[in-house]
């Protein structure tokens, strides 16, 4: 019987087995290979996976780079995260129908199969649960959200190497995923004796991990899979600085920095596309309707647009130096108060992805380094 | 005889509270007491600013009139409170009508007199000014508030 | 963290008709509402319901009826875009959305046995009718009630009748002013807070409440903090971009807070720094 806390060892073939057995139950997703990037797609099997694969990420940088081993999970994060699946872009919310007899609202179906994230992160499961605790567990539960969250299947997959923007070490995320998944896979050796250590982490994942073909785990997997985790922790491109993080960025809301960066940023609004745990949206209005018929769609919305803080008569932050300190601040400080953690979990997307590179660990030692004169 | 009873009335008035009694006499020597009627105009837009108004009784609006839209209220102050600031500073002329709205009952201050006596006695003049420059101040804040236009649509 | 309260989806409009329409400005209407969904008729002063204009679009509107044992839900709306032009265009027998109420609270029960200054400017007078009913309804549970009202012109008073008859009640003190009047107006020219040394009260146990344009509550706050009302005595409700009211969108966020449920109402001594930090 395989229970909870059990290590396993599978060789990379099985996966295919992991994945084939997930899909009589779940619509699986995880990374595959698409326009230059590692992007989270439908799987069919483990040819759909990036073996051979890694990613060069730097500030305003990520490249595909071909490995010289047949690593499955080789590379870091993506552009992507798995909120596109659990916190849609895109959300319809309801159809409204307008008849002689009244108005009735209808919500839209909900999601015919549950979902199975393969390859999640130890960050990626941190901003999960961020967003659990935004869009759950407040006075009130978004229903789209947890409908696809509740029978989510989690397969987590430990870091054995770190990218250049990556800081999960120090923001306590990374880059061991600790709970709250199925199963929790560390790829070893991939260019020698190439091989998974699988932790079961529930009931579920037990049941699946007994069909498969596996072996206990020995000591010198644990090992192994502890050498590879804390190899991942040696090589953290970036840190957040050891300050007192949500006090520095309280204290100083009207700081010089805040201006100079603004000189830099495009307002563009990628670090809060790319973001895992930036939640906020938009409602807009279905105009594709019939008369009678009327709508309302979700979609992802950005801090940094004009558009997000209108109030009738003109927005609350006009200028990109309030729009940059609304995102910085609340992603680091005031997510403190509304929800006991910070919202950044160190993935690093906000750096890599943003078209000038500006880096939030740099910003925030700015500012606390100018408070120490 | 009547310069004391000014004083009495001077000193109990809010625009004066804690004046120094013997300051407060060399005032009341200025003073004197006066009445309008609701309609009454206390002074006019262009005149010759020669004195002030403390208000111990009523109100008075405070206006100018713009052609083709009459006159144009923009403060109305009453008891406790004072009318004409322009008394104070060249070319000593009022800006605005001040029409009683009620009847009104004042102290009427003669400024030509006033303004020698602070000439003469500089403490006076700086008690006096730390009564001014705090209402001048305010109407200042206020009226700012008011060209805003706050209630509007981009209120 | 409090468990959750809400069964079923919360972004899913109930159906409420339009029985009652009347003009209060030239740009503001008042709606009544009847509806057969539960949950909607009972509200606390100082909370909003969501109104869903059918092919238009959701606004944030406040409640301004009477809170005990209310049958209708009546709002005022502004018309100040397109959303708030079709609800306040909204004629009886018209269908609309809603969901609610939502958001924090005047807090009328931390007044009793306390003086209380109800501050308005413009149309923050809707939002504050509610509790000024709730006051007058149990008028012997409070100290001295003094209302100071705040608008544009004389034709921008809201509520006038009721003002007027407010005026006439003996337990209230109720003084009104504008920025500006012609001369048929015979009451006061000035902004609210020249109001202040009209009124007693005694700022050591007084409650105040303030709502308006921001820029009229922080100078409104700050005149009842110089006269030692305690800035935790004194509550502002604030304004912000919503879409969800849920605290899900993010949009209105003001600090730490969500104005949609943190808020609207907040104390002085929470949001007094927030406010003077500009694009916040």
């Amino acid at each position: 019987m395989v229970t909870s806390g059990d290590a396993y060892v599978i060789l990379p073939a099985a996966l295919d087995g992991l994945i084939q057995a997930l899909r009589a139950d779940y619509r699986v997703l995880g990374p595959t290979v698409q326009a230059s990037a590692i992007v989270y797609d439908e799987l069919t099997g483990l040819a759909d996976l990036p073996r051979g694969w890694t990613d060069e990420q730097a500030g305003g940088h990520y490249r595909l780079r071909r490995r010289d081993d047949g690593a499955l999970f080789g590379y870091v994060v993506g552009p992507q995260s798995w909120k596109q699946f659990l916190h849609q872009p895109v959300q319809p919310l309801w159809r409204a129908r307008q008849s002689e007899d009244g108005v009735t609202f209808e919500p839209p179906p909900t999601p015919a199969r549950p979902l199975a994230f393969i390859g999640v992160r130890a960050c990626e499961r941190r901003a999960i649960a961020i967003q659990d605790r935004v869009l759950l567990e407040g006075s009130f539960a978004d229903a789209h959200y947890a409908a696809r969250r509740a029978e989510a299947f989690i397969v987590a997959v430990n870091c054995g190497q770190a990218g250049g923007t990556c800081f999960c070490v120090s923001m306590g995320t990374g880059p061991k995923v600790e709970d709250g998944f199925d199963l929790a896979l560390t790829e070893l050796d991939p260019a020698g004796e190439h091989r998974l250590l699988v932790e079961v982490g529930s009931e579920r994942g037990g049941r699946l991990m007994a069909g498969l073909p596996q072996r206990p785990a020995t000591a010198a997997d644990r090992d192994a899979a502890e050498a590879a985790v804390a190899r991942a922790a040696s090589q953290m491109g970036r840190a957040m600085p050891a300050v007192d993080v949500p006090a520095v960025l309280a204290r100083n809301l009207e700081h010089p920095r805040w201006a100079e960066v603004a000189e830099r940023c495009l307002t563009c609004g990628n670090c809060t596309m790319v973001c895992p745990t930036c939640f906020c949206t938009t409602v807009e209005e279905d105009l594709d309707l019939a008369p009678d018929q009327a709508g309302r769609t979700r979609k992802w919305a950005s801090c940094f647009t004009l558009d997000f803080s209108y109030i009738h008569g003109g927005s609350v932050r006009q200028s990109g130096r309030s729009r940059y300190r609304q995102w910085l601040t609340h992603k680091l400080a005031t997510w403190h108060d509304q929800f006991g953690s910070s919202g950044c979990v160190g993935c690093g997307r906000c750096i890599a992805w943003c078209p000038v590179g500006i880096d939030l660990t740099e910003e925030v030692q700015a500012i606390a380094a100018s408070e120490q004169g | 005889m009547e310069t004391h009873g000014l004083q009495e009335i001077l000193s109990g008035h809010r625009f004066f509270a804690d004046l120094d009694p013997a300051l407060c006499a060399l005032v009341a020597g200025c003073g004197r007491n006066v009445r309008f009627e609701a309609g009454d105009y206390l002074f006019h837009e262009g005149e010759p600013a020669d004195r002030f108004f403390l208000l111990r009784h009523g109100r008075v609006a405070f206006e100018v009139t713009a052609p083709g839209r009459g006159p144009l209220r923009f403060l109305t102050v009453g008891e406790g409170e004072v009318v004409g600031v322009s008394w104070l500073v060249p070319p000593y002329r009022w800006n605005y009508d001040a029409k009683a709205l009620e009847t009104i009952r004042a102290i009427a201050l003669d400024a030509k007199c006033l303004r020698d006596k602070c000439e003469a006695d500089h403490h006076l003049g700086y008690e006096l000014m730390k009564r001014f420059v705090p209402e001048l101040v305010r109407r200042l804040h206020a009226t700012r508030l008011q060209m805003f236009d706050v209630y509007g649509q981009h209120g | 963290m409090a468990e959750p309260v809400a069964v079923g989806d919360p972004m899913l409009p109930k159906v409420a008709e339009v029985v009652a329409r009347r003009r209060e400005l030239a740009d503001t209407w008042t709606i009544e509402l009847v509806t057969e969904a539960q949950g909607l008729l009972a509200f606390r002063p100082g909370q909003f319901n969501m109104l869903y204009a059918f092919g238009v679009g959701e606004a944030a509107i406040s409640v301004s009826g009477d809170p005990a044992g209310a049958d209708r839900l009546i709002h005022t709306i502004r018309d100040v875009g397109k959303v708030s032009a079709a609800l306040a265009g909204l004629k009886p027998g018209a269908r609309l959305g809603v969901r609610g109420p939502f958001g924090s609270a005047w807090p009328v029960e931390a007044a009793v046995g306390q003086d209380v200054v109800v501050m308005a400017g413009g149309l923050g007078l809707a939002p504050l009718r509610p509790a000024l009913y709730r006051l007058l309804a149990e008028r012997q549970r409070f100290g001295r009630i003094a209302l100071l009202y705040g608008t544009r012109s004389p034709s921008d008073i809201l509520y006038a009748k009721e003002l007027a008859r407010w005026r006439a009640q003996l337990d209230l003190q109720l003084e009104v002013t504008v920025d500006h009047a012609g001369t048929d107006w015979h009451g006061h020219v000035g902004v609210v807070t020249s109001l202040l040394p009209r009124v007693v009260f005694d700022p050591a146990r007084t409650v105040a409440l303030l709502c308006g344009p921001e820029v009229m509550m922080r100078f409104g706050a700050l005149a009842l903090q110089d006269l030692g009302v305690a800035p935790g005595a004194i509550h502002l409700s604030l304004e912000r971009h919503m879409k969800c009211a849920l605290g899900h969108c993010g949009r209105c966020q003001f600090g730490s807070q969500f104005v949609c449920k943190d808020g609207p109402v907040a104390s002085f001594a929470k949001v007094g720094r927030l406010l003077t930090i500009k694009e916040l």
